[in-house]
């Protein structure tokens, strides 16, 4: 369908990979209930039951540690909502002192405005600062996680730089101060191998399309014996943890998709490494006035974050898209904020460099061609705009 | 495929974006009579417009600019350039935000902020020829007046918000801190908002 385009937005979305699609195309017949006790049902519920299963020994959970939700963003605002519950039945009134969130200043908005609201429910909450290349100072965490905080939530991989963080590090110092840990996983699970055992961490967050699986499901890790407060009521459904009828073709879609990223995400990495790598020389080498933004090695494999001085990102990505290349960017003109991308200014960059800049993230997908194809292309598209550009050294 | 899907502005933005004119490429080289730089690279848009101008008729004879932004920033200044050219320098005055965005076929809300710019880089533009020409008595001051007096917000600003996307009171008070002392001002400010929303934003949705 999209012949001789280019797709690099992969930390936005993926394409369903094929074998996800034969699975969900084979499960369309299925449409019993999986809380039926029939045959209809039970054949549900067996689907269902397998790709908690996958889902579970990919990250090293057992299957009742694992709950389907609608999204990433559903399994994140569960965590952070807990946080207010007082209910004994829950469970998560065990130490009422402790109702404070720590988090970072570059999760996605859906963890950073969940916090803002907690904040004006009366939650003190904290923000972690980060360092130049994006990683969460630590210093800040052991300053800041106190013996009032509750809860601690860092993303694991950042979706806008890529980078990544030492969760094992973060998850046993919070734990030393007596608080839950909960990561934001969606740009990490099937990118980089991610163990929850391994990590240490309470709660961990999936999302069925980054990993080319469909929209509309997520998972949320959730270890056996800590405290949980279901955000979706009124049913026996996952245990009780959310309730609504199950998306089967949805978790269906998932199982597979964390399937395929078992056999294959392994041997990806090397392949995108060496793209990313070509990507930032070939720019480097053509291109003057352009900075690399991220953590240089602890950052996701495809991801590449770049900015051209005094080039506006807006332009850059209409530009390429009109070439038939599909990125994204951190300035405010494309998200209709006036305010560039939170992330690139909590790295200490300037607003002007974070407002040139672009993502590229590459999937399973891309090739050799394609880079060089993107190469050739991206010289013309920077001289055009610096050329019209007010903001340009003019020479 | 591709060219089955809409694009994200109007086709008149696409044009004027794809194939900006009047893009000055040599300023040394550029004899103008009036320049105007308004805008932050920090902010996303900056724009600088130069005019030539028949001192005789007041007539801007030719127009030029730079710009650094988005697309729709790209395009305003693009479409306003051809816009004034051949117009007298006191209608040139007038143009506002409202006529350049339905020259460009429309643009979405988020987007008007784009076009401000571009006028408001006209103007001062002018403004710069008229102090050249000793004609400062033409200059018109845009004058403010307080209306939130605990945090000294002014008209001016709410009409800025509101070109910047806010529409309710909520907003309005989010970017300007209006209202969040004593609140006297808060009918005042509710009747300046729309009034501003009425003037930028009827019919220009494309």
């Amino acid at each position: 369908m999209y012949e001789n385009l280019i797709y690099m937005d992969h930390n936005a979305t993926t394409p369903l990979h094929p074998e996800v699609k034969k699975a969900i195309a084979d499960a369309l017949e299925v449409f019993g209930n999986p809380s039926s006790l029939h045959a209809y049902g039970r054949h549900a519920r067996d689907l269902v039951e397998e790709a908690r299963g996958t889902v579970a020994r990919f990250i090293g959970a057992s299957p009742d540690e694992i709950v389907f939700v609608g999204s990433g963003s559903e399994a994140n605002n569960t965590v952070l909502s807990a946080l207010t519950c007082r209910s004994s039945r829950c469970a998560c009134s065990v130490d009422l002192v402790r109702h404070a969130l720590v988090t970072t200043t570059i999760e996605h908005p859906c963890v950073l405005e969940s916090s803002k609201c907690l904040r004006e429910r009366g939650f003190p909450v904290a923000f972690l600062e980060v360092d130049e290349y994006g990683k969460v100072r630590l210093d800040q965490l052991e300053e800041k996680v106190t013996e009032k905080t509750g809860l601690v939530s860092v993303m694991m991989a950042n979706n806008e730089i890529g980078t990544i963080q030492d969760i094992r590090t973060i998850a046993e110092m919070v734990h030393d101060r007596g608080a839950l840990f909960h990561s934001d996983a969606v740009q990490a699970v099937g990118k980089v191998p991610v163990d929850v055992t391994q990590l240490g961490v309470d709660f961990l967050t999936i999302s069925g399309h980054k990993i080319y699986g469909p929209k509309g499901i997520g998972a949320l890790y959730v270890k056996n014996g800590v405290p949980f407060c279901p955000l979706i009521r009124g049913g026996h459904q996952e245990r009780g943890r959310r309730a609504g009828t199950e998306n089967t073709l949805g978790i269906v879609g998932l199982g597979k998709a964390i399937e395929m990223r078992e056999r294959e995400m392994a041997g990806e990495e090397k392949h995108l490494l060496k793209l990313k790598e070509a990507l930032r020389k070939g720019f480097a080498d053509r291109i003057p006035d352009i900075h690399f933004n991220g953590h240089p090695t602890d950052c996701q494999p495809g991801t590449l974050n770049v900015s051209f001085e005094g080039a506006e990102g807006e332009a850059i990505l209409l530009y390429l898209d009109m070439e038939g290349i599909a990125v994204s960017t951190g300035s405010a003109c494309a998200s209709g904020s006036l305010d560039p991308s939170h992330v690139l200014l909590a790295t200490g960059m300037s607003a002007e460099r974070a407002h040139g800049s672009i993502r590229i993230s590459m999937g399973r997908q891309n090739t050799r061609e394609e880079v060089e194809q993107f190469i050739d292309t991206m010289p013309a598209v920077i001289k055009k705009i610096r050329d019209m550009s007010s903001a340009y050294k003019r020479s | 495929m591709s060219a089955e899907i809409k694009w994200v502005y109007s086709d008149k933005v696409r044009e004027h974006f794809t194939n900006p004119k009047n893009v000055l490429m040599d300023e040394k080289g550029y004899d103008y009579d009036g320049k105007g730089v308004v805008g932050n690279v920090k902010c996303g848009d900056e724009m600088i417009m130069y005019i030539k101008v028949d001192g005789e008729k007041q007539i801007i004879t030719d127009c030029k600019w730079k710009t650094y932004g988005c697309a729709s920033a790209i395009a305003s200044t693009s479409i306003l350039s051809e816009l004034v050219k051949g117009m007298t320098l006191e209608k040139a005055y007038r143009v506002s935000p409202k006529d350049v965005a339905k020259e460009l076929g429309g643009l979405p809300e988020h987007k008007i902020h784009c076009s401000v710019l571009g006028d408001k880089a006209l103007r001062a533009a002018i403004n710069d020829y008229y102090r050249k020409n000793g004609m400062e008595d033409r200059i018109t001051r845009e004058e403010a007046r307080i209306v939130c007096q605990c945090m000294n917000v002014t008209d001016l600003e709410i009409e800025h918000a509101v070109l910047e996307g806010a529409r309710t009171f909520y907003e309005l008070q989010e970017m300007t801190k209006l209202g969040t002392v004593c609140g006297q001002c808060k009918d005042e400010a509710e009747a300046l908002l729309k009034q501003f929303v009425d003037k930028h934003f009827s019919d220009t949705e494309p």
